[in-house]
Parts: structure tokens; C-alpha cells; sequence
């Protein structure tokens, strides 16, 4: 099977000519299909440029990115905006619509499919809120819900178009070690169920658990595999 | 529960074959949806957005209201005209302030086959002492030949006219301003003695033309009494002479010849000419019409900059969500879609009130300064289609705002 992410040699600058400052350098990164990894390193380290990267929210400008098949190298804005479609994202900050109850916040990742009609929109937002054990918070606005309920309901967001890859910005941040282990958990589990691979940015070394792979970024390039990584982040 | 929610299918859980395709234009229909959501969610915001439509709305119906009324009532005493022709010197301006010509020339419009007879009509301001306060207001009086039968206007009869021919009476306008006294009433209980610029005059009977914006009230007499009380006016001096032509005559042609045979000093118009020369000063002449018109762009002015503000502080207090829904996929089309529907659901609530409290203006200044102000359906869909530009303007200047919206942020 493909991976989900294959990044080879990428290169990012901020800013140009002299004062350009090369934040990813020489990377290349793997996340199998249904795989499960954690992205750490100190602040500055390029990892949340790499998400981006990966999110076909920015251009690639140099090196190879491939996600679920698609190279983003030569993508153009649109093809981003289509590849950003199969991909479920997870904030720091939940970002949810604060006008919008929670099944219709879920519901926004499958408007975008025009072909459904809306009850089945509305049914399988309402199923992935049970999955993360929201049945009964269908309808509550973001204000009247914890920040741990508020995350669930952005997983469930991610999760409901059934994207094969999810990108996640410490999705702990916010929340409490309890809450948010329970998050991260949650996610976890819906997604092995599901096959979907998992690139996970956090600093929060309670939730390092949940890997099947640890990678770790320092001065915008991979710590070699040979270090521990786990020392790498602890360092940070 | 909105309409628009209630609109779409909340069932849920049915069997999905059975679910009709969804319609074209499908993602306009969800942006409105999303756009109306996002505005309800947040009712004193949408008031206050209301509220700017709303008086844009209401300027601009009283604007053009005003105006058009100003345009009908400045014509009501041409259109009550029955000559087919007029002929004025070049230095009127309008008829309340018209400047008298040489009888002789009207006379010279006899030497046309065409014409039957000449009538002259004579015109001047004219003080009217309210017979119950004293106070004295200025009315237009016109002076004609009884017999001519010029004038149709609304109330008047030729045996009011016979009654004119008498020294010292005229005839009164009862939808002149109340400020002349009520004369109407009065003379339900008997006669009406007044002072008419300064001489002693008795009110014989009632016609109705109403204010313009140039005079307050109207009052005729015969020809031979306004010489009376407009001292050194001569016969030989008219304001207006009506040329009544031989039946089967094309209007239009003999003035064209009469134009040719009368000096320079004169202008000879047809019927419509005469209304549309009145017209053309109020609108072009008198700053009156230009007045109105800039009152109708400041009402867009402001209806823009209220409108304007309220989406471009949307975008910004909201502009997380909109590069969240950037984020997940959704491109910037459908963003605009989501601003601009926003635009067009303010342009429509707002106007329906905005019009409705139009229409209480309009009964209350009818009521009131006795102009009629008329809503027709004409007005009513010019006045949203102008609502409408400015809502669609306001949004797209509002959707510079989102570029700012970057979804590489969120991380």
C-alpha cells in the first residue's frame, strides 16, 4: 500500500534574497497508510511549516511532497484546495464555527460533497459525534460546550469526510492533561478503526504514547533516526 | 427555527436512495445558508446592519417621493390647460414667475389658417389676508376670459366662471395651503369677504389645484378683475397666450410654422411642451431636483458605509472560522458567496421595512404639507434595485477582508 505521506528532500525558505531564512532543510519524511506518527522538536524547529506543507496549505518550493498520491510539488491553488479536501485537520484552537451547533460544525467538512443530500449529512455528522461521545451535544452551540467537548467535536470534524490522512497542531494545548490525553486517545482509536494515518504535531510528552512512530525535528532537519527521539524532545 | 432550516430535510437517518438529487447551484444555496446563519446568530449586529438598510431605504423614498410629487404638482395647472398651443415670452422661466409679453404678438398668431381664436391668460402673485388672523400669504392669481374656456381644472364651472365676471370676486383654490384661512368652511355658512392685495374681494366659488413647490395656493379670476388688483398691468401685456387651432389641425406642424412667423422674443410650445417646460424647471433649473438627487446618493452613501462596516468587522472578528473553513478545503468562491449572501439577505430585510415605514412617511406628508407622495410598484422596484447595488457594492468591498484570511496560519 502507498504511504499516506512520502516528503523527500524539501526545502523551505521564509523571505528572500539575503535575509532568507531556510526553515526546513533537506527533509524527507514518511507516514504509512494508517500509521500513526508524532512530529516533535523544539519551537522553531520547522515542524508546523512541514504540517503546512504537507496540508497543501502552502507551495511547495522545493523538493517532492506526495500526499495520498498526489504531488503537491507542482500543485497550483485549486489542486491545493482539492487536496485539502481528503485531508481531516485538527487545530490547537478548535476553530470551531461559533454561530453553527456542533452537527452542523461536523457537517461543514461534507458540504463540500455536493452529491449528499442533507439528512445524510446531518446522519453521519450526528454518528461521528456518538463515535466521540457527543450523541447528546448534537445540537449545542461551541459556547456551551468544554474545551474538551468543543476538541472532540473538531476530531469529529476531521474525521467525518473520512480522510485518509489527519493532520493534527498540538490538539492537547489547550485542554488539561486529563481532557487532553482523552482527546488524543479518542482520535487514536477512531482512526486505526478507520485506516487513517495520523500526523500528529505536539510538544505535550504525555500523549507520546498514542506513536507508532516518533519523528523529531531540530534547526529544520530530522534528528537522525539513530538518536533517540524521545531524548530529542525532552531536550526541547 | 429559521425558514431557511426548515426548508432543508432534518430527518436524518432515512434510506439514502430515496433522496432527491440535490438542485443545481448547490453551493450558492449552502453559502446562504451560512451566510443567514452566521447573521441571525447575532441579532444586534444584524439590527444595527437593519437599521442602516433601513434608512438608506427610507431616505430614498422620501427622496424620490418628494421629487416626483414636486414634478406632478408643478403641472397640474398645464395639465388642466386646453389650448393647443401656448406661446410664452423667452424670459419665463415657469409659470409662477412668468414675465408678461406684447398682446400683439398673439394677435400675429391669428395670421395662421390653421388657428380658430387666441386667448390670453394672465399670471401674478398676489396677497390674500387671512380673513381670521390677518396674515397675509402670497397665491398665484390667474386672470382669463370666462368665456375662453381655457382652464379644466378639478371643481371649476363655467357658471363659476359667469360668477368671476362680476367686479371684485374670485374663484378660490380649496386645497390651498390651511394657512390662508378656512375658507371652504366659511363659505358652507355664507359669503366670503377677503382682502385680496388690498382690495376688498369676495370669494364666489371653489376649484381645487392645490400647492406646488412654487406657490402655495391658486385663486382665478376674470381678465377684467385682474387688472383690478394687479394695478398697472394693461390689457396689453399677457403672460401666457393659448392658441386654440381649428379642429383636424396637427398641433405640431402649425407650431412649427408659428415659430417661424413670431419674433425671437417668443417661444410657441404644444401642450406637452407647455407640461414638459414646467418639469424642466423644476428638475434642471431650480436646484430643487438636484437637491432631491444628492439626498438619494447620500442616502446610498450611507447606507454603503453602515453596510460596509458591519460585513468587513464580520470578516475580521470571524476571520479564524473563515480561514478554518479555507483550511478544510473550501475555496475562496465560496467564501464570496457566503459575504455577498450576507449582502443580499441585509438588501431584502432591510428593505421590506425600509419600505413599509416609506409608505407611513409617505401617508403622514400627504396628510400634512398636502403634496401626495404615490409608491407605485415602478418606484418601489427602482428604490430596491438601488438597495440592491448598494448591499452587492458594500459586499464586494468587503471581500478584500479575506484575503486576509490565510489558512497556513492555523497552525
Amino acid at each position: 500500500m502507498d504511504p499516506a505521506v512520502r516528503v523527500r528532500d524539501v526545502w523551505y525558505r521564509f523571505g528572500e534574497g539575503e535575509l532568507a531564512k531556510p526553515v526546513l532543510q533537506d527533509v524527507s519524511l514518511d507516514v504509512g497508510a494508517g500509521e500513526i506518527v508524532l512530529l516533535t522538536g523544539p519551537s522553531g524547529s520547522g515542524k508546523t511549516t512541514l504540517l503546512t506543507l504537507i496540508g497543501a496549505l502552502r507551495a511547495v518550493q522545493q523538493g517532492s511532497c506526495v500526499v495520498l498520491g498526489k504531488e503537491l510539488a507542482e500543485a497550483n491553488e485549486r489542486d491545493r484546495v482539492l487536496a485539502r479536501r481528503r485531508i481531516g485537520f485538527i487545530f490547537q484552537q478548535h476553530n470551531l464555527l461559533g454561530f453553527l451547533t456542533a452537527r452542523q460544525n461536523v457537517s461543514m467538512a461534507l458540504e463540500l460533497d455536493l452529491s449528499l443530500p442533507e439528512s445524510t449529512r446531518l446522519a453521519r455528522s450526528d454518528a461521528m459525534l456518538d463515535a466521540v461521545g457527543l450523541a447528546d451535544k448534537t445540537r449545542s452551540l461551541p459556547a456551551r460546550l468544554s474545551g474538551g467537548q468543543r476538541q472532540r467535536v473538531a476530531i469529529a470534524r476531521a474525521l467525518v469526510h473520512e480522510p485518509g490522512l489527519i493532520l493534527a497542531d498540538e490538539p492537547t494545548a489547550a485542554l488539561d492533561s486529563k481532557t487532553g490525553g482523552e482527546a488524543v486517545r479518542r482520535l487514536r482509536r477512531l482512526a486505526k478503526d478507520r485506516g487513517t494515518a495520523i500526523l500528529l504535531v505536539t510538544h505535550d510528552p504525555r500523549i507520546l504514547d498514542v506513536a507508532d512512530r516518533i519523528v523529531a525535528l531540530e534547526d529544520g532537519r530530522v534528528v537522525p533516526a539513530g538518536q533517540d527521539a524521545r531524548a530529542a524532545m525532552h531536550k526541547a | 427555527m429559521s425558514p431557511l432550516d426548515a426548508a432543508t430535510p432534518t430527518g436524518g437517518r432515512t434510506g439514502l436512495a430515496a433522496q432527491p438529487a440535490p438542485r443545481g447551484g448547490g453551493s450558492v444555496r449552502l453559502a446562504f445558508r451560512l451566510a443567514w446563519r452566521q447573521l441571525r446568530h447575532e441579532p444586534a449586529r444584524m439590527a444595527a446592519a437593519l437599521s442602516g438598510v433601513m434608512f438608506a431605504c427610507v431616505l430614498i423614498f422620501m427622496q424620490l417621493g418628494f421629487l416626483n410629487a414636486l414634478m406632478e404638482s408643478a403641472v397640474t395647472l398645464q395639465l388642466g390647460m386646453r389650448a393647443e398651443l401656448y406661446i410664452m415670452p423667452r424670459t419665463t422661466e415657469a409659470l409662477w414667475r412668468s414675465s408678461p409679453f406684447p398682446r400683439a404678438r398673439l394677435t400675429q398668431a391669428l395670421a395662421a389658417a390653421e388657428v380658430e381664436r387666441i386667448a390670453p391668460l394672465y399670471v401674478s402673485p398676489a396677497t390674500l389676508k387671512n380673513p381670521l388672523d390677518g396674515q397675509k400669504r402670497t397665491l398665484l392669481l390667474l386672470g382669463i376670459d370666462p368665456h375662453a374656456g381655457l382652464l379644466d381644472l378639478p371643481g371649476l364651472t363655467q357658471a363659476k366662471l359667469e360668477a368671476v365676471t362680476r367686479p371684485d370676486t374670485i374663484l378660490f383654490d380649496e386645497r390651498a395651503k390651511p394657512q390662508f384661512g378656512p375658507i371652504p368652511q366659511m363659505l358652507r355658512d355664507g359669503p366670503v369677504v377677503v382682502e385680496l392685495n388690498n382690495r376688498r374681494t369676495e370669494i364666489v366659488g371653489l376649484f381645487a389645484v392645490g400647492p406646488t413647490f412654487g406657490t402655495e395656493g391658486h385663486a382665478i379670476t376674470s381678465d377684467v378683475n385682474f387688472r383690478r388688483f394687479v394695478p398697472g398691468r394693461g390689457f396689453g401685456e399677457v403672460d401666457v397666450g393659448a392658441v386654440f387651432l381649428r379642429p383636424g389641425a396637427d398641433p405640431e406642424a402649425v407650431r412649427a410654422r408659428l415659430a417661424t412667423l413670431l419674433p425671437d422674443d417668443v417661444m410657441v410650445l404644444t401642450h406637452a411642451g407647455l407640461v414638459q417646460f414646467e418639469r424642466d424647471y423644476w428638475t434642471q433649473t431650480a436646484p430643487i431636483g438636484f437637491v432631491f438627487g444628492l439626498g438619494v446618493v447620500i442616502g446610498l452613501v450611507v447606507g454603503c458605509v453602515i453596510v460596509y462596516q458591519i460585513l468587513f468587522s464580520d470578516i475580521s472578528r470571524h476571520i479564524g472560522e473563515y480561514a478554518t473553513l479555507k483550511a478544510i478545503g473550501y475555496p475562496n468562491a465560496y467564501l464570496a458567496k457566503v459575504v455577498l449572501g450576507e449582502a443580499l439577505i441585509l438588501a431584502v430585510v432591510g428593505f421590506i421595512p425600509g419600505a413599509l415605514m416609506g409608505r407611513a412617511l409617505y401617508a403622514l406628508a400627504s396628510a400634512k404639507i398636502y403634496i401626495p407622495l404615490v409608491m407605485d410598484f415602478s418606484m418601489i422596484s427602482f428604490v430596491f434595485g438601488l438597495i440592491f447595488v448598494m448591499c452587492v457594492f458594500s459586499g464586494l468591498l468587503a471581500l478584500r477582508k479575506l484575503r486576509d484570511a490565510n489558512p497556513a496560519d492555523m497552525f
